[in-house]
């Protein structure tokens, strides 16, 4: 037994009295008639979180959230069912509730379980043991001085952090028998700045799948803090944005949520499967401009998107979705990889155990171009240069994407002129990734905060990009 | 200062249930005291539930749903510590009951933290007709979602589908604190929901309907709802684009509310006391125009947020958030309340139904008043900053011509400031949309940017 195994197991099974072998049992109850494939996911999610505000450290929480997802699958039926117990009768009960999704056809049979090695991507560990309360109080108070000190025009800072482990146990009738344990750290800071009655705010943040000391190490809160307070300032001066169409300059790192609305959501495998996404049947054609190489990686060591295995067990992997603008590869999990007769990409994720896996991105992002960035900038006569953004969203079936910029600049004759305040972008993805002109050589990944919800399941992944051109898009403003 | 459960008339497991809870609550306050917490609040909560859904003619998934949780929150003076568990047994609670005390160990001492005032919590607890059980099976839910999803598939055009859903769900909710209050609520919530598909030369568009109830006897007819998915995802076929303008804008009224829903958390407690607001001091000034009034009706029988108390025990009652355009009061919970140094509202936890004042115009009559301009009916993205009001979103809808729809608009997006937005609303459509707790009809502003290719 693996080690990750053996420590999920003490955490998951032995506290109800379960074995591997009482798991074979509950498969033996959940394959039958017309049933091919079932799992089961057990899951123990210990979190934390500590906010500052006001200049006193106010609350704190701590939650405990366990239990066990029964899934059986049926040709293209899921049946599930989860239980808060992880005892044998509650399973029972659960795999009973999820087979009756099929009736009739060959009996499934299960394989004997046999364990699958993950990634070493980060240390199985607790992170909210990795500094003591008292280190948490020290640090939210210094952070908050830290930031009120650097400019009089700083009214209010809210300074939060959060930690979490995420023990898992995945055994499926295919065999499969896979563990991890997940921690993940963030940190954030929101502040809000006045000059002469106007207002504005400004946040900055990050984190990954480390420890406390990691989180704060060469320090990065105190750079989230300066963060957070240049772009309230930089936006007391902003001016209204301008409205229509017209070039617009991405910078890099967390503008790369573009990709993840404008193509990323559309190449995951059930939409591809059903036919409902504007990227549906198009392996091997051009979907985006020559130079554009698009890649959802979940194996990049410490990232918050990544994972050692998958929440169905598989091995994470580098998925090369876009390669110099032809679209090779959609992300999958086992059900619809098995529907479209390949195989899982290591894609499948849920939200816990009381949610089915969908296929999810993990890191999404755009490898280097060859410009550095201030040219690309220069080629620019009247346009946005957009360098940070809030969130954004897509309709998967037509690819209009929608997103918000929370740092945005007017470029005049080449050069950044003013500040203007959050424009909205939107335009159609399969469109604007063809408009893609000038690629940067600056990749950058985000700084480890973002959260991607879909059909009501909330995961988190990392996005990134260089800077780089887009000649036309759509800008929200009202400046004419 | 007990809430009587037996005054919740059917006889079911789900009252039994509640009494379970109802002791889990009493144990933990009794935990607290005994660990020297100065006053404790804890809310547990169970949600049971059936998805069924099915797509082209097949099912595709059967989802049967229970999650158990229980919060505590514990004051030691000032200073508070909160912890949370969906493992209701003794063991765990203990645990829970020592985390959320060592918390308070650390958290600093904040001379707004505590319980609401005893005065203020809840005596009266009415019955508001929310507990309608739905009793339907697995297979009669198939049956129910083939129905919605047939129905929107035979309409000619309609080329694809993401499903139709059946939702049936259950929840029960016991607020308790060191006052003495107990609250017990039960409320069940159904949905039925379908997403269609159609294509032509210009491309694939979707769009979804769907029905929210508290008795399934509420639904709209289950065929309904799919003829009005595909009528609506055909009239998106041939979307374009608009240049750039300053137009009337009418927002249909699923889209509507979520005008009214800025404005709320502009006037909540967290939002003002922060100074994270556009619509700070703004209470006893007018913030809509005078036509418009915005009533807090807690006690509406079958509404989606009916509640006799809030999240922390406070009675709710009927009362005018905005009269004659007018702001009357603030959104406030007893913390926020304090840190403002005014009173609870009674809306911790947010508003309890609030219902928008329609004029006498039906939808029609909405289009005509539009006459030239843009009909919204999705919105797309974040966009919206609460401390300036500046409000820039993707949007979908249709080009509207002397009050008549011409054409389908795609990939624009409106904005103005949201002071603008408010002071500029022409109408307000008696259309209103009851799938809500904001109950509110179609609105029409005056003038926004829309900008487009």
């Amino acid at each position: 037994m693996n080690s990750m195994i053996a420590q999920a197991s003490e955490r998951l099974l032995r506290p109800g009295g379960l074995s591997t072998t009482e798991l074979e049992r509950v498969f033996a109850r959940l394959m039958g008639p017309g049933v091919d494939a079932a799992d089961l996911y057990f899951q123990h999610a210990r979190s934390e979180h500590w906010v500052l505000e006001d200049g006193i450290v106010k609350e704190g929480n701590h939650s405990i959230e366990q239990g066990v997802g029964v899934r059986a699958l049926a040709g293209e039926k899921t049946g599930f069912a989860y239980s808060d117990e992880i005892v044998l009768p509650q399973l029972i009960e659960a795999a009973g509730a999820a087979r009756a999704v099929a009736k009739a056809g060959a009996n499934g049979v299960g394989q004997p379980l046999a364990i699958r090695n993950g990634r070493a991507l980060y240390r199985p560990m607790d992170p909210i043991d990795s500094l003591d309360s008292a280190g948490k109080i020290t640090l939210l108070r210094e952070v908050d001085a830290f930031a009120r000190a650097l400019d009089p025009r700083v009214t209010q800072v809210i300074v939060s952090v959060a930690a979490g482990v995420d023990t898992v146990l995945i055994a499926a009738a295919d065999g499969t028998l896979a563990a991890d344990v997940r921690p993940l750290v963030r940190f954030n800071i929101q502040v809000i700045a006045e000059q002469n009655g106007r207002r504005e705010t400004g946040s900055a943040g990050g984190g990954g799948r480390y420890d406390y000391a990691e989180l704060l190490a060469n320090g990065r809160a105190q750079a989230w803090a300066r963060e957070a307070v240049r772009l309230a300032l930089v936006n007391l001066d902003a001016v209204d944005a301008p409205a229509g169409s017209m070039p617009v300059v991405l910078g890099s790192g967390w503008p790369g949520v573009l990709l993840h609305e404008a193509v990323g959501h559309g190449l995951e495998g059930d939409f591809n499967r059903k036919g409902t996404s504007a990227f549906s049947g198009r392996i091997g054609q051009r979907v985006a401009a020559p130079g554009v190489t698009v890649v959802d990686d979940g194996t990049l060591p410490g990232c918050r998107g990544s994972l050692n295995v998958d929440d169905e067990g598989v091995a994470s992997e580098n998925t090369v979705l876009i390669e110099d603008g032809i679209l090779r590869g959609y992300m999958q999990d086992k059900l619809n990889a098995r529907l479209m007769g390949t195989r899982s990409t290591g894609n499948g994720r849920r939200e816990s155990f009381a949610h089915l896996p969908m296929p999810r991105m993990t890191n999404t992002y755009m490898l280097a171009g060859s410009r550095d960035p201030a040219e690309i900038i220069a080629s620019v006569k009247r346009g946005l240069y957009a360098a940070n953004f809030g969130g954004g969203q897509v309709d998967i079936t037509n690819g209009r994407f929608t997103f918000s910029a929370s740092e945005a600049y007017l470029i005049e004759d080449g050069r950044i002129t003013r500040p203007v305040k959050g424009a909205t972008l939107v335009g159609s993805g399969p469109e604007v990734m063809t408009r893609i002109s000038l690629i940067g050589n600056d990749l950058r990944l985000d700084e480890g905060v973002g959260v991607c919800g879909k059909d009501g399941q909330s995961v988190p992944v990392g996005v990134g990009q260089p800077s780089l051109k887009i000649d036309s898009i759509t800008v929200g403003g009202t400046a004419a | 200062m007990s809430a009587e459960i037996a005054n919740i008339a059917d006889k079911d497991a789900s009252l039994a249930e509640l009494e379970r809870l109802a002791e889990v609550a009493q144990d933990v306050l009794r935990r607290c005291r005994a660990a020297g917490a100065d006053e404790t609040e804890v809310a547990a909560s169970v949600d049971v539930g059936l998805n069924v859904s099915v797509r082209l003619g097949e099912t595709e998934t059967i989802e049967h749903t229970r999650d158990r949780s229980v919060g505590v929150t514990v004051y030691f003076g000032k200073r508070k510590g909160s912890a949370s568990t969906a493992d209701l047994n003794p063991d765990s609670i203990a645990k829970t009951v020592e985390q959320a005390c060592a918390i308070a160990r650390y958290t600093e001492l904040d001379p707004a933290a505590g319980l609401a005032d005893a005065a203020r919590m809840a005596r009266r607890f009415p019955d508001f007709d929310l507990w309608h059980p739905w009793d339907i099976d697995v297979e009669r839910a198939i049956a129910l979602g083939l129905e919605i999803e047939d129905a929107g598939r035979s309409v000619a055009g309609i080329t694809n589908s993401e499903g139709a859903s059946v939702q049936a769900g259950q929840a029960l909710a016991v607020y308790a604190n060191s006052h003495g209050f107990v609250g017990c609520e039960r409320g069940t919530r159904h949905m039925l929901s379908v997403s269609l598909l159609a294509e032509d030369a210009s491309g694939m568009q979707s769009d979804y309907w769907y029905d929210s109830v508290r008795s399934p006897g509420d639904f709209q007819p289950a065929a309904s709802i799919g003829l009005r998915a595909a009528e609506r995802v055909l009239s998106r076929l041939g979307a374009q684009s608009l240049s750039t303008r300053q137009c009337p804008v009418l927002f249909a009224p699923e889209v509507a509310r979520s005008l009214i829903g800025h404005l709320l958390s502009a006037v909540s407690g967290g939002a003002l006391y922060r100074k994270a607001s556009f619509l700070l001091d703004a209470c006893g000034k007018r913030v809509l125009p005078e036509f418009v009034d915005l009533i807090e009706e807690p006690h509406l029988l079958r509404g989606h947020a009916s509640a006799a108390f809030d999240a922390e025990g406070v009675e709710t009652r009927r009362s005018a958030l905005v009269e004659a355009g007018v702001l009357q009061r603030y959104l406030l919970s007893s913390y926020s309340a304090r840190k403002l140094g005014l009173e609870s509202t009674g809306n911790a936890g947010g508003v309890h139904n609030l219902v928008v004042r329609s004029g006498p115009d039906d939808f029609a009559a909405m289009l005509r008043r539009l006459d030239t301009g843009l009909y919204v009916t999705q919105l797309m993205g974040q966009g919206v900053n609460g401390v300036t009001g500046d409000y820039s979103r993707g949007a979908a809808g249709f080009w509207v011509e002397n009050g008549a729809i011409v054409y389908p608009v795609d990939e624009v997006t409106i904005a103005a400031n949201l002071r603008d937005v408010y002071a500029g609303i022409v109408a307000i459509g008696n259309d209103v949309d009851p799938r809500s707790h904001l109950l509110c009809g179609s609105i029409l502003v005056e003038r926004m940017t829309v900008a487009g290719a």
